[in-house]
């Protein structure tokens, strides 16, 4: 698509970058929430480009990085279970759980599936009637739809044998438990595009408003996350603090009406362990009652887990922005991708990983 | 009466199954059943002098041509699921491999050896489809199959069919063509399009569920390599970018050559298929399998005279200047600038690719 | 969290009750769930993730958004001048 070529654009892109170059008068410290978009600016060396006033920060938005580790050894338990096939997006696959990964458990011979999509798994589902199929639904709001589908598709059509591990998380509680905490220092944020089509961006003007933090909602290009940095570099120049939509092509305040009622459909709010971070109330997503049946944790009583991190991953305080992977003393040496010590080391956009792959160490 | 000699060991129903759509375990035994899959199939296609004597060995004479000439040696086991994807199979991909890696010597591949596991339950008619293929990829890269040998495996030992190559060729002791030999200043030079391998392999496996056109690039590189050998151009390294992509690759040679190496993201020949599949998937193509292409690191003098050479040979079309060589910083890399003018590091590949929703 | 790109729809269908599609990216064809996007239309550009298409890409603002880019990098110019 031509104009999609546009954001891409090299010339335009420094331009832009000029711009902020021009605007800047002191330090600002921002976060992108979205770990596809620390992906991105790693990738295209987005970071060496901009002004050396402007710290980026990554945030928590790497859904692989902050399922809690219980529930990825639960997903670790089922997988091991004889009769059942366990489907996955392929980012799970590496992640550590206290003893092992799922990539292991295929290993040693159990039946572990990646899908690109939720609709796959439950098309498996329908092609092994004597196995038991479990989705491990794992992503924030963008993904919510998407996965909360399979189980719709499952009841209507009397698919027994499938079931979903869920695990959604939301934005804005993160954002406002890295805006509470003492020693935050972020001063505004790229929120995440995609979570934005599917959500609106509504729901972070009281954020906004009560933090004084001002928030571009971005996209995924290099020139679309240049946008986000120099509107929001704008905003904390000017002083004019709201939510500004920078990807008015895919985003609307209101967001995706028909996506929110699939999640309404399928979804209650409930509390979520983030890895690394803690319990952050109301942040996250479970399967409504009329929907349980469906429910891997509840089909398959994956119970007595006891989980166990590693001592000296910090990935917590990665996740939340308080420190760079580069300032941990594993970082490089004890911790890399092929030895991953904490979930930020293994997904492809964990801030870990990215510097690991990107940058010298 | 004559007492009849009758041999116990190794005991194998005589009588050939009549239904023998599939290799079955007979088929391993060395007994009738070998023969006739060998005679039936696999001598329909390889065809030779040298193999014609049936021999368990291959004799080659070595003389006037070969003096002056280094022996070429080089062995590889394939393995591929699917064994059929678009553009290619486990045969030619098998020939082509081994064919190919005599070629980073600058040398000409002369002769080919083939081991088959073939897994109980093959259908026939595919190994009769991969054994000529073997047979036109052999042709079109001018190597003759001079031993081979047949094992069969119990059901789910074996994915459908492996296949071991070794292959022999010869190559001028003058030249000194070498992983070791990228020198600062020279440039980088890539025979045509990446990722085309990977993703026609990776389309052909369902359950990733996307349709493409694309095909593999499977395909000897003997005649395009000598095309540049031959008209003299002063080559330091030539490998060929299989498994891990080109950056994978890339880190090899500034490893082993003990430099770095920079490459322009614009520059480097990607078809539009392959990048959207690759971004759809969260793939990046530097590390997708390539199967028919080749890195070229020669003094810079001498790249737009190859790089001519290979535009006008049917495999090189595509071919482009990616990048060039220079002293390593503190240690070997290889550093690529972005399309929007950045700088990121190209790491080697670590474990496997996995598509992701991030 | 978020790996999402453009695609055209080239065709719609319904399987099992399910909205259903068929989206192009540039040569890769992918079957796609539209139930979030009951209003696209073939020939439409949607944001696919995860096999799931979750909007529509309005392209009027894609050039409304470029063209204030233009605004910004001339204004600013005009003003140094």
């Amino acid at each position: 698509m031509q104009i999609i070529e546009k954001f891409r654009d090299k010339n335009q892109i420094e331009r832009i970058i000029t711009k902020i170059q021009e605007l800047v008068s002191r330090k600002w410290l921002i976060m992108e929430i979205c770990g596809g978009q620390t992906h991105a600016i790693m990738q295209t060396g987005l970071q060496g480009l901009l002004p050396d006033e402007i710290e980026l920060i990554h945030g928590p938005g790497c859904p692989v990085c902050v399922t809690s580790l219980e529930l990825i050894d639960k997903a670790i338990a089922i997988a091991s279970k004889e009769n059942v096939i366990f489907t996955s997006y392929g980012d799970m696959l590496r992640v550590p759980g206290s003893e092992t990964d799922l990539f292991s458990i295929r290993a040693s011979g159990r039946d572990v599936r990646v899908v690109y999509s939720s609709i796959d798994a439950v098309k498996i589902a329908e092609n092994n009637p004597e196995k038991e199929v479990v989705f491990f639904g794992i992503g924030f709001e963008t993904t919510a739809p998407a996965n909360g589908i399979s189980v719709i598709k499952a009841k209507k059509n009397g698919i027994k044998n499938y079931s979903m591990l869920t695990s959604i998380v939301r934005v804005p509680p993160a954002m406002q438990a890295i805006l509470e905490s003492q020693e935050n220092r972020v001063q505004g944020f790229l929120a995440a595009g995609h979570v934005c089509a599917v959500m609106g961006y509504h729901e972070y003007e009281p954020i906004v408003e009560k933090y004084q933090t001002p928030i571009s909602v971005t996209g995924f290009e290099p020139l679309d996350i240049a946008w986000g940095i120099y509107s929001t570099v704008r905003m904390l120049e000017v002083g004019e603090i709201k939510v500004f939509n920078a990807y008015t092509r895919v985003v609307s305040r209101d967001g995706n009406i028909a996506a929110q009622q699939i999640i309404d459909q399928v979804y209650e709010s409930c509390d979520r362990n983030w890895r690394g971070i803690g319990i952050i109330p109301e942040s996250g997503w479970k399967l409504k009652p009329e929907y349980l049946d469906f429910d891997a944790e509840i089909r398959f009583k994956v119970g007595g887990i006891r989980t166990k991190e590693s001592e000296i991953c910090i990935s917590g305080l990665i996740l939340q922005g308080l420190k760079k992977p580069n300032q941990c003393p594993a970082f490089g040496n004890v911790c890399t991708p092929q030895n991953p010590l904490g979930a930020t080391m293994v997904s492809s956009e964990g801030a870990c990983a990215a510097y690991y792959r990107y940058t010298q160490h | 009466m004559k007492i009849p000699d009758i041999r116990l060991e190794n005991f194998v129903c005589p009588l050939p199954i009549r239904n023998d759509r599939q290799i079955v375990i007979g088929h391993g035994s060395g007994g009738r059943m070998s023969k006739l899959l060998i005679d039936t199939l696999f001598n329909k296609y390889f065809n030779n002098p040298i193999l014609n004597r049936r021999n368990d060995f291959a004799e080659i004479l070595l003389n006037e041509e070969h003096k002056g000439h280094k022996l070429v040696i080089s062995t590889d086991a394939h393995i591929i699921k699917p064994i059929f994807f678009p553009g290619g199979d486990i045969g030619r991909l098998a020939i082509s491999g081994t064919v190919n890696d005599i070629c980073m010597s600058g040398g000409i591949p002369k002769y080919i050896t083939a081991a088959f596991i073939l897994e109980e339950g093959l259908l026939l008619d595919d190994l009769e489809s991969i054994i000529r293929s073997m047979h036109e990829t052999a042709e079109e890269a001018g190597v003759d199959l001079v031993a081979g040998d047949t094992k069969v495996v119990e059901k789910g030992k074996a994915d459908n069919i492996f296949i071991s190559t070794t292959g022999v060729g010869f190559v001028n002791k003058n030249l000194n063509i070498s992983g070791q030999s990228a020198k600062p200043g020279d440039s980088v030079i890539i025979s045509g399009t990446i990722g085309d391998h990977g993703i026609a392999v990776l389309s052909a496996r369902e359950q990733l569920g996307f349709k493409t056109t694309i095909q593999s690039d499977v395909a000897p590189l003997n005649d395009i390599i000598q095309s540049i050998i031959t008209a003299g151009a002063d080559i330091h390294v030539l490998r060929d970018p299989t498994r891990g992509g080109l950056a994978t690759t890339l880190n090899e040679l500034a490893l082993q050559s003990q430099v770095s190496i920079q490459i322009d993201e614009s520059s480097i020949p990607i078809k539009k298929e392959v990048r959207s599949a690759c971004e759809m998937l969260g793939f990046d193509p530097l590390y997708i399998a390539n199967e028919g292409k080749v890195v070229i690191i020669l003094p810079s003098n001498q790249s737009a005279f190859v790089l001519e050479l290979l535009r006008k040979h049917l495999l090189g079309r595509d071919a482009a200047v990616i990048g060039s060589v220079s002293p390593p910083e503190k240690s070997p890399s290889v550093i690529m600038r972005t399309m929007i003018g950045g700088f990121r590091i190209v790491d080697m590949l670590s474990g496997e690719i996995l598509p992701r929703i991030c | 969290m978020c790996l999402a790109i453009p695609g055209k729809i080239i065709d719609l269908f319904v399987t099992e009750n399910t909205k259903m599609g068929k989206v192009d990216f540039n040569g890769v064809e992918v079957e796609v769930c539209f139930e979030a996007t009951p209003e696209a239309q073939i020939g439409d550009y949607v944001i696919v993730h995860a096999g799931f298409a979750i909007s529509v890409l309005d392209e009027s603002e894609a050039q409304e958004t470029l063209d204030l880019f233009e605004q910004i990098n001339n204004s600013q110019d005009n003003n140094s001048n």
